[in-house]
């Protein structure tokens, strides 16, 4: 079954991103009880139902020319957002051989390459690209080699050197973030970027995640759901642009909110880079509005529970206190009340 | 997490010293899995009386990934590893191999690398000098042996990496004054140890004499990790008992045997696994339960009963 591109779509100025039938039946729906909580939320990554957001190690589906478009628009006013330290310049390559390789595998119809030793060629179908290369020596690409790739996949990237006991963020493409910034967590390790999260820290969660990640192997990569609100398809809501997006938190009212408010899940992915001994962190974000959302009334039903007992350190940090009860109050009419939800 | 094996085949065996042997192992089809310096593998060997499990550095260049080499000193007193590699192993042998892991990887962050060899303790340093040319790092290499014993790779280091070479034959009374070797560098530089027990302790003993700090100093822990050993559970409730073997973890056998336990991780951290027992000596392994927990619940993802003991479950 060959992916299908949606014709371009925007995530910004007049927000034309919407999702076909097909992309909200795949939308990885992200609670698997009527209540949510932190928790080290980790499983191996494997191969998931055809056609579903998990069958392949990175999900390439109807919006792929969008999401690389929106990645242009950033990247032109901003390019720190691609950040590679110079001891990570291996594990860019390693990242680089990653993706390709898997996309190539995955998706024939849309992405080849050919290699004989270090000389590799690229095609990509879908972006009418084609670019011979020597691998490892980046003067035959036209960009850094972990721009290069990142440029031409849905999601954002951190790559993260593993020393002293601790992940580092020494490398990076992120141009969607819920509202993080590669430039202010750059150089630092896996408990201090995580340090504005609340509560989980004392829950022990991130001593024992960390410890879990140092382990990953080549070849056994694992991955988990985590997930926010966003007010309009918005996928570059960085901390640094917070003056164009946090003001719409406000806009938000009751007889809109099907249409503005988006629950927004990100599949993680981690997998271990053989050559360099790095970790790929892949943040994969799937947009959905509530009235898409809502044409699956179990899920409506569950988010509903979700967010009324949701605990105000989670929705504060998470950003949804301004809007949280009016969305609370328009879920309420798909949730019969019954003991739980019949959500998978 | 258990890794799935891959078959090689034995396509070079190479006597280096009348101790020393060298392995090239090559894939039945296509690449190997890529590997970073300092990698180790586990081969499974196929002894007489049992598969033994033994983990070794790749001494290969991590750029090349068409076969993986190895080398291997006969132990005196070996009970059957490294004797098994050198008498029961030969060209166009297959064997069982875990892909790549590596717990001795070089620091990125360190502006000088200094690597310590003692005899077959080269063999992962051999995987870093490759890359280390490539990228220009600033490195040093000492190697301590015995000439004509353990002295495999001397011959091939001083082609090529003559400038960076430190050797000490204990034959010719050449000592490594490690005390002067530590005393003298600067705190960017990190140093690195692999060979017998004792030069670790010597080299920690130097440096925890000159100040450095413990993130500077590294060596290779795979030797130390604990195998599993075969153990028997009971299941209280179901009566049901179960054999544990070696290669499997307690949450592999009660899913061979159709009891379904909650789990996600299978590494003993995200806690779906707990399981409660009632009597038996555990080895935990996880990170999870507290200590106190610890007394009344195990994590059947990676804890496991002690060597030979028996270990009931509340299941
Ligand atoms: C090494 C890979 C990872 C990276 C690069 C990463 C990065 C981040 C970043 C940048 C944030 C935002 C923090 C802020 O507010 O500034 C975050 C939040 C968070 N991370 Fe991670 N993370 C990683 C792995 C994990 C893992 C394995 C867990 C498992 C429990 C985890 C749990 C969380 C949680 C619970 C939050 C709060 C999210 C929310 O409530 O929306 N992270 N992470
Ligand atoms: S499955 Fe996660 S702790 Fe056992």
């Amino acid at each position: 079954m060959s992916v299908i591109f949606n014709p371009i779509e925007t995530y910004r100025d007049d927000f034309t991103f919407r999702n076909t039938s097909k992309a909200i039946k795949r939308f990885p729906f992200p609670f698997p009880e009527d209540q949510y909580m932190y928790s080290v939320n980790i499983e191996p990554a494997l191969k998931g139902e055809t056609g579903s957001v998990f069958e392949h190690w990175f999900d390439i589906d109807e919006h792929y020319r969008s999401e690389v478009a929106e990645r242009a628009k950033v990247l032109e006013k901003d390019p720190d957002r691609c950040l590679v330290m110079p001891h990570m310049e291996l594990a860019a390559w390693d990242s680089l051989a990653l993706l390709m390789t898997h996309l190539a595998s995955d998706y024939p119809e849309w992405f080849e390459l050919h290699r004989s030793g270090d000389q590799w060629i690229w095609e990509n179908h879908a972006l009418n690209l084609r670019q011979a290369f020597t691998y490892g020596d980046a003067t035959t690409l036209p960009c850094e080699p972990l721009e290069y790739i990142t440029r031409q996949v849905q999601g954002d990237f951190a790559i993260l050197d593993q020393r002293d006991n601790n992940l580092w963020m020494d490398a990076g493409m992120v141009t969607g973030p819920a509202d993080w910034s590669i430039k202010f967590d750059a150089g630092m390790n896996f408990t201090q970027w995580h340090a504005p999260v609340p509560m989980a820290h004392k829950m022990g969660v991130f001593d024992r995640a960390l410890k879990y990640l140092m382990n990953i192997q080549v070849d056994r990569p694992v991955r988990r759901l985590n997930w926010t609100m966003t007010v309009n398809p918005r996928l570059d809501t960085s901390s640094e642009t917070y003056h164009e997006w946090g003001h719409e938190r406000s806009l938000v009212t009751s007889e809109n909110i099907g249409q503005m408010v988006h629950l927004r899940v990100e599949l993680q992915f981690l997998a271990r880079l053989p050559r360099s001994h790095a970790l790929m962190f892949s943040i994969r974000t799937y947009l959905i509005r509530l009235d898409e959302l809502a044409t699956q009334p179990e899920w409506a039903c569950r988010l509903h529970r979700v967010l009324r007992d949701l605990p105000d350190e989670l929705a504060d940090y998470k950003g949804l206190s301004q809007y949280r009860a009016l969305v609370v109050d328009w879920l309420k009419s798909y949730d019969p009340a019954e003991s739980t939800c019949c959500a998978e | 997490m258990m890794s799935s094996m891959i078959e090689v085949e034995v396509t070079k065996v190479k006597q280096l010293t009348d101790v020393i042997r060298e392995f090239t192992l090559s894939p039945m089809e296509g690449a190997l899995p890529g590997f970073s310096s300092g990698s180790h593998i586990q081969l499974h060997l196929p002894t007489s009386h049992r598969v033994l499990k033994k983990a070794y550095s790749l001494l290969s260049d991590p750029a090349d990934t068409s076969s993986y080499r190895i080398a291997v000193r006969l132990q005196e007193h070996s009970k059957g590893g490294s004797r098994f590699m050198h008498e029961g192993l030969s060209e166009g042998d297959h064997l069982h191999i875990t892909p790549p892991s590596n717990l001795f990887a070089p620091n990125s962050s360190a502006r000088h690398h200094l690597l310590i060899a003692g005899g077959i303790g080269i063999t992962p340093f051999l995987s870093y000098l490759a890359e280390f040319q490539r990228q220009s790092k600033s490195y040093e290499l000492h190697y301590a042996y015995r000439g004509g014993v353990t002295d495999a790779y001397v011959t091939d280091l001083r082609q090529a990496f003559s400038a960076k070479l430190h050797t000490y034959d204990s034959n010719l009374q050449q000592r490594l004054d490690l005390d002067q070797l530590l005393s003298n560098q600067s705190v960017g530089t990190h140093v690195y140890v692999c060979g017998p027990e004792r030069l670790r302790h010597s080299v920690q003993e130097a440096a925890t004499k000159n100040a450095w700090s413990p993130s500077r100093i590294h060596w290779e822990a795979f030797s130390g990790a604990e195998p599993g050993q075969a153990f028997q559970v009971e299941l209280a409730r179901l009566n049901k008992t179960l054999e544990v073997s070696a290669d499997e973890s307690l949450l592999e056998a009660l899913e061979a045997s159709g009891v379904e336990i909650p789990n996600l991780c299978r590494g003993g951290v995200c806690g779906q696994c707990a399981t409660t027992y009632l009597e038996g000596d555990v080895d935990h392994r996880d990170a999870f339960l507290s200590q106190a927990d610890q007394s009344q619940q195990l994590m059947p993802c990676v804890s496991r009963g002690m060597c030979g003991s028996r270990i009931v479950l509340d299941l």
